[in-house]
């Protein structure tokens, strides 16, 4: 993923103990009644006085050069206070770096956020307008005459591919290909990963089966539309209030676009309405920052639906190959796959992070995997949920059902024959350590569904799924009040309100005190050292990691007060159940000390009580997953209803377990919408077609059944807790889960996704 | 242009605002009347975000125009709690984890205090087909569905 490893990194081994908060779910979360009652602040719910109302003009075509932008007439528009465009932002050279599990190049996130020779997807931004009301800003847009030279567009990856088609960059060449190709190509990378020799492993087979994968793109679909509020002040400071998963990745990208100094910028992430990984780049921030500047008011921003489709990174729509050879006996003896993933307008798509999942869930001696990135003229995609992994996982797990099939080996036995353990090798370089796939295929074989008889029409799916979790910076401070209580500023986004509760639960353990006398605060940017972006399902892991190092600071400097109090050596000192203790020679003579005592006290012995952590966190804790899915398909109409869903996924340790299992509802429900539903249209003009909920359909409750959840805990080694992410791991096996189901229920195998009604129809009638 | 003189009641209390012809009364709750609980999702009716209670009939706010509320009666989530005492559906939306990021919450307890009005001994279908016009994207909706349930429950004193 571009992130350098370090040998400087943090990990905190796992202790096995008592626990009287984690592993038990809290009554009451801290979000949970700001949220219920309406009160709590999404970005769009901020105002300032004077703010104006920012919109934005987009392109109407899928490829074009802009010959000229003429805003004179806009800018002569009553209300209108300021107009930008290209002109008012500096151009970038190529530099790149990590946001999320993506990497952005700044050349082209200053092109993305405002168009400058040419437009490259239907929704590109070229203007921005602000203006005292959201209507005059509507009219202003409609005032901004543009001349375009309409392009030849390309839409399809494998049609971008081809030495013909029409190329976005003139000065793209494949990079990974030697020597350096002499002709651009909208193939921005080629990648190849290996282990042993594929072909020799072939030869060992005596199955066979490759098979080729189509998969369309697929929108995160937050609910929230992206949101800002941005003041630009007096010396050159800038504020912004935002709807962001990292703002102290936001702020690092508005200091680029902008060439501004990061201490300058504030970001303040406001609730977040939703993230998944789309909300890991700005697109509105530097806009109205600018706007903000040239008008002298504060400018806000909101996107409307239309504008988030078309315009915000879905994921990659896909183009792949799988072949995989198994020995009769069920041993899989080499395997190969080829990925071309769409990164839209811009290269950068999730290939590299769905190149290295492909097979890492078998112990498989030869692999071969090839990759390419291709840009074609759609929204730069983003990352969602275990970015580029659910489509190559539809690939690969179709096969093995299929393998398994022709094999005559249960689809659970074929996986625990070939299931990656501790020690196997990846292809893509390290050992995995101690994992808990082969627990969640057992629990998944034991479980209740395996074994509720299927009707007819009906039939049982399984796939699998695995993704990482990363670490990186991480920064927290644990602030103890006079009166004991604590307030922990925790820097990590809180995606989805599940890791402001497991920070109270740690905090509480850690330092023995109960879970009301202890605050969990957001920070900005300014409250905080840098925090890497909530990606990567490292927001309760890492998160959790600093709030044990900030906690266990506090109490190291409890102790030392308690010490100084009783004149003893500090290795006379214990901490043990929310109070300092004499411990050695010393038990008996002096009554412990509460956080309450301590805190009253500290003035005296030396200042405040507070603890910190600033580290790079290392050693996150790969998640693997295993799903059944029981589907009835209408032989009438096509339609595949979703009738029964088991989830069994290893969580490392659950802190709040109710919320482990709601993560695992959602990712499930979210892979049940790309499965049977979601995709981008695009028609012959390379326009989206259904930029609405009406038309990109996503579940509704009446579509999906409840979803049955075990939670495998094979603790981390890496965690003190050994927690592992958790939160997306859920959305890789649906498609291949669902599709094996649809086998088994008609004799079919889908290739191409989505599976609609008309696709299942289709393929029935060619059985 | 003139904006429009517009009295209605929301949460029981009499409000007066001013809106253009244009604004939906969705616009007018959270832009001029500041009562941002109410959330925009789509502004085109596809999400539910922005339900809000009309003279006790379920409406999406953002497709309803702020002229057409005149001495009409509003409910929005803001008035949905006694003081410090929450609904039975808030509480039990907390207890059941239904909610994550909390987005499309607000719209989603709206509609289902409107669906237990109607029907206060729903099946779990029955909810699940009452509550289909709020897009939820975190939860997947089983455990709104059981919150929804559970409250239903309480409130019938079973």
């Amino acid at each position: 993923m571009g992130l350098k490893p370090t040998p400087y990194g943090t990990a905190i081994p796992f202790e096995e103990k008592e626990l009287k908060f984690v592993g038990k779910n809290p009554t009451e979360r801290p979000d949970a009644i700001e949220k219920v009652t309406g009160r709590a602040r999404y970005a769009a719910d901020y105002s300032l006085p004077g703010q104006l109302f920012g919109k934005v003009l987009r392109s109407p075509h899928a490829h074009a050069n802009i010959l000229s932008i003429d805003t004179s007439a806009a800018e002569a528009l009553p209300g209108v206070k300021a107009v930008v465009t290209m002109d008012d932002f500096p151009d970038l050279e190529v530099e790149i770096a990590a946001a999320g599990e993506l990497m952005v190049n700044f050349r082209d996130v200053t092109r993305n956020v405002m168009a400058r020779e040419k437009v490259l997807y239907d929704g590109h931004p070229l203007a921005a307008v602000a203006a005292t009301s959201n209507a005059i800003a509507k009219r202003a847009l409609k005032l901004i005459k543009v001349e375009y030279e309409v392009l030849p567009h390309v839409i399809d990856v494998v049609e971008a591919m081809q030495p013909d088609a029409p190329i976005l960059h003139e000065d793209q060449f494949t990079k990974g290909v030697d020597p350096k190709p002499e002709k651009p190509s909208n193939i921005a990378t080629r990648i190849e990963s290996k282990l042993g020799n594929s072909e020799e492993g072939f030869k060992k087979a005596d199955v066979i089966i490759e098979r080729h994968f189509n998969t369309k793109a697929a929108h995160q679909g937050y609910i929230e539309p992206h949101a800002c509020v941005a003041n630009y002040t007096e010396g050159g400071y800038a504020e912004v209030w935002t709807s962001t998963q990292g703002h102290f990745v936001f702020r690092s990208q508005i200091a680029k676009i902008l060439k501004m100094d990061l201490a300058k910028i504030t970001v303040t992430p406001a609730e977040l309405g939703g993230g998944f990984g789309g909300k890991n780049t700005v697109y509105l921030e530097p806009l109205a920052i600018v706007l903000s500047k040239k008008s002298r008011h504060p400018v806000k921003m909101v996107m409307t639906r239309d504008e988030v489709f078309r315009a915000t990174g879905p994921t990659s729509g896909t183009n792949t190959k799988v072949k995989i050879g198994a020995t009769k006996d069920g041993k899989i003896t080499g395997a190969q796959a080829e990925l071309n993933y769409q990164s839209g307008a811009f290269a950068g798509s999730s290939l590299s992070m769905a190149a290295v999942t492909v097979f890492t869930r078998y112990d498989i001696e030869n692999i071969l995997v090839i990759g390419h990135d291709v840009t074609c003229n759609r929204p730069k995609v983003a990352a969602y949920r275990a970015p580029g992994a659910p489509m190559i996982a539809f690939g690969v797990e179709s096969v093995i059902d299929e393998l398994a099939e022709k094999l005559e080996i249960d689809p659970i036995e074929f996986r625990l024959t070939n299931a990656a353990k501790e020690g196997t090798q990846t292809h893509f370089g390290p050992k995995l350590g101690p994992i808990g796939f082969v627990e969640t295929l057992e629990a998944a074989k034991a479980s209740e569904h395996m074994k509720m008889p299927l009707g007819p029409n009906q039939g049982r799916g399984i796939a699998t799924g695995f993704w990482f979790t990363i670490g990186n910076e991480t920064s927290s401070t644990l602030n103890i009040a006079e009166d004991g209580t604590a307030s922990f500023v925790y820097g990590t986004v809180d995606v989805a309100g599940g890791s402001r509760a497991v920070f109270t639960q740690i905090v509480a353990e850690e330092l023995g005190i109960p879970l009301e006398s202890i605050r969990v605060v957001q920070s900005n940017t300014t409250s905080l050292g840098f925090n890497f972006t909530t990606a990567g399902s490292r927001g309760t892991a890492a998160g959790s990691m600093a709030a044990v190092k900030a906690s266990r600071d506090a109490v190291a400097r409890m102790c030392d007060i308690a010490a100084k109090i009783w004149d003893v050596d500090i290795d006379e000192v214990a901490w043990e159940d929310g109070h300092a203790r004499p411990a050695g020679a010393n038990v008996g003579d002096f009554d412990p000390l509460s956080v309450a005592d301590l805190a009253k006290k500290a003035a005296y012995y030396g200042g405040t009580i507070a603890g910190h952590a600033e580290l790079n966190v290392v050693g996150g804790g790969p998640g693997f997953g295993t799903h059944i899915i029981d589907v009835e398909v209408d032989k009438g109409t096509g339609a595949v209803k979703v009738l029964r869903y088991s989830v069994i996924q290893d969580a490392g340790k659950a802190v709040f377990p109710d919320y482990v299992k709601a993560q695992f509802h959602g990712g499930a429900v979210q892979g049940i919408g790309m499965a049977l539903n979601e995709e981008y249209i695009y028609d012959e003009n390379g326009i989206m077609e259904n930029p609405g909920f009406l038309d990109y359909r996503m579940p509704v409750a009446s579509d999906v059944p409840n979803i049955d959840t075990i939670i495998v805990e094979v603790p981390n080694p890496n965690h003190p807790y050994g927690v592992r992410g958790i939160g997306e791991v859920p959305i890789i096996p649906p498609l291949a889960a669902i599709a094996n189901a649809i086998h088994d229920a008609t004799g079919i195998r889908l290739q191409d996704h989505p599976m609609s009604p008309p696709k299942v129809l289709k393929a029935m009638s060619e059985l | 242009m003139s904006k429009h003189h517009i009295t209605t009641t929301i949460n029981g209390d009499e409000v007066d605002f001013l809106c253009e012809t244009s604004q939906t009364l969705l616009d007018v709750l959270r832009d001029e009347l500041h009562l941002t609980g109410t959330k925009e999702g789509c502004a085109t009716g596809d999400c539910g975000a922005c339900s809000v209670s009309l003279d006790g009939v379920l409406v999406c706010s953002c497709l309803v125009l702020g002229v057409e509320t005149g001495g009409k009666k509003i409910e929005t989530i803001e008035g949905m709690a006694d003081g410090d005492e929450l609904h039975p559906l808030q509480r039990k939306f907390v207890e059941h984890v239904a909610l994550q990021c909390g987005i499309c919450t607000p719209g989603l307890l709206v509609a289902a205090r409107s669906l237990l009005a109607k029907n206060p001994d729903p099946t779990e279908e029955e909810v699940r087909f009452g509550l289909a016009g709020n897009l939820c994207r975190c939860t997947g909706y089983q455990n709104i569905v059981n919150a929804v349930l559970d409250a239903a429950a309480e409130m019938r004193g079973a």
